[in-house]
C-alpha cells in the first residue's frame, strides 16, 4: 500500500532557505574567556543576556500542579550541584551517574556536572540493577546522583562492586546509610562557580548503548558536540527561542539528553517536563493547556494514542502545535496520515543513533513528507547506502537496500567506545561510520528504513542487546541456553522472545515459564526482560557453537532461512 | 462476583504478567507502574489479560483507574455491574 505525499507548499521551503548552508557554530558563543562548555551555551549566557527570569522549564508533578524553573534558577542550581560534586573531593573527568525520572534535580545534576568538567552519564531509572551495575563499572562511576528509594531496591546491595563510587546524592531530603541529601546540599552550597573552560574535544557525556555480542557499549561525547545539538535542534525541530518544547523521551536514553536538555536550553526555550509517564487524557490535555508548540515523542506512545481513537483526541484545542516530531523506531505511516488528521500537523520522522548524538536524516518542516520514510540527510550531512564485501565498502546505488552509513566529521559524532577501542574501530570503514541499520534511498533522496543489520532490537524505542537478556536468563537454575530475538508488534515494534533449553532434572511448564520471566525482570527491568520464554530440547548452532538467533527468527516469522552452511546442531 | 473473586482474578492476571511480583505482598494501593515495576507494555498485556478473562473492555482513557490494584477491583465491579 502506498501512501499520499503530504505536501508542505513553497512557503515552508523558503522560509527555511537561509539555513541550508550549515553554519555550526551560529548559535554558539564559547565561553568568555576561551574555551567551550554545554553547561554555559544551555544556562549562563542566556541569564547574562538577561534572560534570567524566562522559564526554562516547566515542571509537571505526577501528583501536583506545575512549577516554574528559571533561566536564572537553573542556572544558580547547577552551580551548586558543581561545589556539592567539587567539595566531595571530585575532579574534571570524573563520571557521575543520574539515575532519575523527570524531575528539576535531573536537570541541575546533569548541567552542573557539565559545568565541573565532570562526566554526565545518564541511566534508564527502570533497569534492574544488573544493567545498571554493569553500567557503572564499565564507565567507572564516581559518583551517582539518585533517590531514596532506587538506591535502596537496586543500588545498596550492590554499591561494594563499584569500588570507585564516592558519592551518592539522593534527591529526598533523608539519606539512607552511606548517601548524602541533596536537598540541603545545595542549600548550604555556594551558587558562585566558575565554569570550566573545556576544549571542544574534552568527553562530556557518556551514553549506554547495546551490543550484539558482548558488554553495552559506552558512547563518549564531547563538548563540541554542543554545536550540533543547537543546530540540529533549530534547524530539524524548530526549537527557537521562547517556544512551548516537549519532549516526552525518558532521560536514561540519549534523546532524553541531546533533545530533552541540551539542544532546547541551549535554543532557549520553554521546556515541558512531565514526571509521569504516558497517560492519554493527561497528554492531550498538557498539549493544549501548556500551548506547546514542538512536540517530540515516540512511535510507541503514537500509537497508543491511535488506539484510542480520534474521538479521545476531540474536545482538545491543539492550535497551538507548530511542529511534531517522531524517533525511536520508524514511524508506521498510518501514524503520519493518523496525526494530520487529529492535530491538523503530520508527525516527521527522524533518524539517529546514541553514536551520533544528534539527528542526521530527518523530515524536516521544509519537505514534502513521503510517509513511513525517515527523509533526507541535514544540512553538512553525507549519508549513504553501502555494502560491505571482502572488507571494502562500496556506495550502493538509488532503490538498492544496503547498510546506512555516514561520513565522519560532523560535531556530536562519538569519540570512543570507552575502553573497547577494537569495537570502536570497527564501526569506522573506508572513509564511513555504518550505523548497523538496513535502509534505502529512493529516486528523490529520501531514505527509508528496513531493519537491523544484526540482531539487536528495537522495543518501545529502547535498542536492547540479545546477549545481555541471555546472560541474565541463564543465572536461573533452570536455563541452559538461552537465545533471544525481536518478534515484531503493533505497539511496541517488537518485543522480546526468549528460547531456552533446560538443565537435567527441569521440565517445561506454565509456572517455569513465568518463574524464568519473573527472574529476569528482576534482573532486568520490565522494558529489557522477555514478554515471553518459550523451552526447547537444543537452540539451533553453527559449529562453532554459536546460536543462530536469525535462524529462530526466520522461523518464527516464516521468512526464508537464508544461509544455513555453518549450521551443525538444529533447534528441536 | 464478589469484590474478592474479583481481587484475586486482578492479582493472577497481574502476576502472569509481571511474574517478579509477589502476589502475597502486593499493597492493594501500590502504583502497578511506579511501586511495582510495570511498564506500558506490561499495563497493555494486562488490559488483554483481564478483556479475555472477565470479558470487560479497558479503553485506554480509563487505564488511570486500574493504576493500582485497590482502584481495578473498584472500577472492575462498577463495571461488571
Amino acid at each position: 500500500m502506498t501512501f499520499d505525499i503530504i505536501r508542505k507548499g513553497a512557503a515552508a521551503a523558503a522560509a527555511m532557505s537561509a539555513t541550508s548552508d550549515p553554519d555550526w557554530d551560529a548559535l554558539i558563543d564559547g565561553l568568555p574567556q576561551g574555551g567551550i562548555n554545554i553547561a554555559h551555551e544551555a544556562l549562563d549566557r542566556h541569564v547574562a543576556a538577561g534572560h534570567g527570569a524566562q522559564t526554562a522549564l516547566r515542571w509537571l508533578p505526577k501528583d501536583a500542579g506545575p512549577q516554574d524553573i528559571s533561566y536564572a534558577a537553573l542556572a544558580d542550581m547547577s552551580s551548586r550541584l558543581a561545589n556539592v560534586l567539587c567539595a566531595h573531593g571530585l575532579v574534571a573527568g570524573d563520571r557521575v551517574f543520574g539515575l532519575l525520572g523527570r524531575q528539576p534535580q535531573l536537570y541541575a545534576t546533569a548541567l552542573g556536572t557539565l559545568k565541573a568538567g565532570m562526566v554526565f552519564t545518564p541511566l534508564f531509572s527502570a533497569f534492574g540493577p544488573e544493567p545498571i551495575l554493569t553500567r557503572m563499572q564499565i564507565a567507572d562511576c564516581t559518583a551517582l546522583v539518585t533517590t531514596a528509594a532506587i538506591y535502596t531496591r537496586k543500588i545498596a546491595a550492590l554499591r561494594d562492586r563499584v569500588p570507585g563510587l564516592k558519592l551518592v546524592l539522593v534527591t529526598d531530603d533523608d539519606a539512607p546509610e552511606g548517601c548524602v541529601a541533596l536537598g540541603p546540599a545545595l542549600r548550604a552550597a555556594s551558587p558562585e562557580f566558575t565554569t570550566f573552560a573545556a576544549d571542544p574535544e574534552t568527553p562530556a557525556l557518556i551514553h549506554f548503548t547495546s551490543g550484539t555480542t558482548g558488554r553495552p557499549k559506552g558512547a563518549v561525547h564531547v563538548h563540541g558536540a554542543v554545536r550540533y545539538h543547537a543546530f540540529s535542534g533549530r534547524y530539524a525541530l524548530g526549537l527557537e527561542p521562547g517556544r512551548v518544547y516537549w519532549c516526552t523521551a525518558d532521560p536514561g536514553w540519549v534523546t532524553g539528553t541531546s533533545y530533552g536538555i541540551i539542544a532546547p536550553l541551549v535554543n532557549r526555550v520553554t521546556m515541558i517536563v512531565d514526571e509521569a509517564e504516558f497517560d492519554l487524557d493527561r497528554w492531550y490535555a498538557t498539549l493544549a493547556r501548556e500551548k506547546v508548540a514542538v512536540w517530540y515523542t515516540a512511535p510507541t506512545a503514537i500509537r497508543m494514542m491511535m488506539r484510542a481513537g480520534d474521538d479521545a483526541a476531540r474536545g482538545h484545542d491543539f492550535s497551538s502545535l507548530r511542529f511534531l516530531a517522531s524517533v525511536g523506531e520508524p514511524l508506521n505511516p498510518e501514524a503520519v496520515i493518523w496525526s494530520n488528521r487529529v492535530f491538523g500537523k503530520p508527525f516527521h520522522d527522524n533518524w539517529w543513533q546514541t553514536e551520533t548524538g544528534g539527528i542526521m536524516i530527518a523530515n524536516t518542516a521544509a519537505m514534502d513528507i513521503k510517509p513511513g520514510s525517515m527523509g533526507k540527510p541535514l544540512p553538512g550531512i553525507a549519508a549513504g547506502i553501502v555494502e560491505t564485501a571482502d572488507g571494502t565498502v562500496t556506495e550502493l546505488g538509488t532503490g538498492r537496500i544496503g547498510e546506512l552509513a555516514l561520513r565522519p566529521g560532523w560535531p556530536s559524532m562519538m569519540r570512543a567506545y570507552l575502553h573497547e577501542e577494537a569495537r570502536y574501530a570497527k564501526a569506522f570503514r573506508d572513509g564511513w561510520y555504518l550505523s548497523g541499520d538496513l535502509a534505502m534511498r529512493d529516486e528523490d533522496g529520501y531514505y527509508w528504513f528496513v531493519g537491523r543489520a544484526d540482531d539487536l532490537i528495537k522495543s518501545s524505542g529502547h535498542l536492547i542487546g540479545p546477549f545481555e537478556v541471555e546472560s541474565a536468563l541463564i543465572e536461573h537454575d533452570a536455563v541452559a541456553e538461552a537465545a533471544v530475538i525481536g518478534l515484531p508488534d503493533d505497539t511496541a515494534g517488537e518485543v522480546v522472545r526468549a528460547y531456552v533449553t533446560l538443565n537435567p532434572g527441569f521440565d517445561p511448564s506454565a509456572a517455569l515459564e513465568r518463574d524464568i520471566r519473573g527472574h529476569a525482570r528482576k534482573r532486568l527491568g520490565a522494558a529489557v526482560a522477555p514478554r515471553d520464554v518459550v523451552f526447547r530440547k537444543t537452540l539451533p548452532k553453527t559449529r562453532s557453537g554459536k546460536i543462530m538467533r536469525r535462524l529462530l527468527k526466520a522461523r518464527e516469522l516464516g521468512l526464508p532461512e537464508g544461509d544455513i552452511s555453518t549450521l551443525e546442531t538444529d533447534e528441536t | 462476583m464478589t469484590k474478592d473473586d474479583i481481587r484475586d482474578c486482578f492479582l493472577e492476571e497481574l502476576v502472569k504478567v509481571a511474574p517478579d511480583i509477589d502476589p502475597e505482598t502486593v499493597q492493594p494501593d501500590a502504583h502497578l507502574q511506579d511501586d511495582l515495576g510495570l511498564d506500558s507494555m506490561d499495563i497493555l498485556n494486562l488490559v488483554t489479560a483481564l478483556h479475555a478473562r472477565l470479558g470487560i473492555d479497558i479503553p485506554e482513557k480509563s487505564y488511570p483507574e486500574i493504576a493500582t490494584p485497590a482502584r481495578a477491583v473498584d472500577w472492575i465491579a462498577l463495571t461488571l455491574g
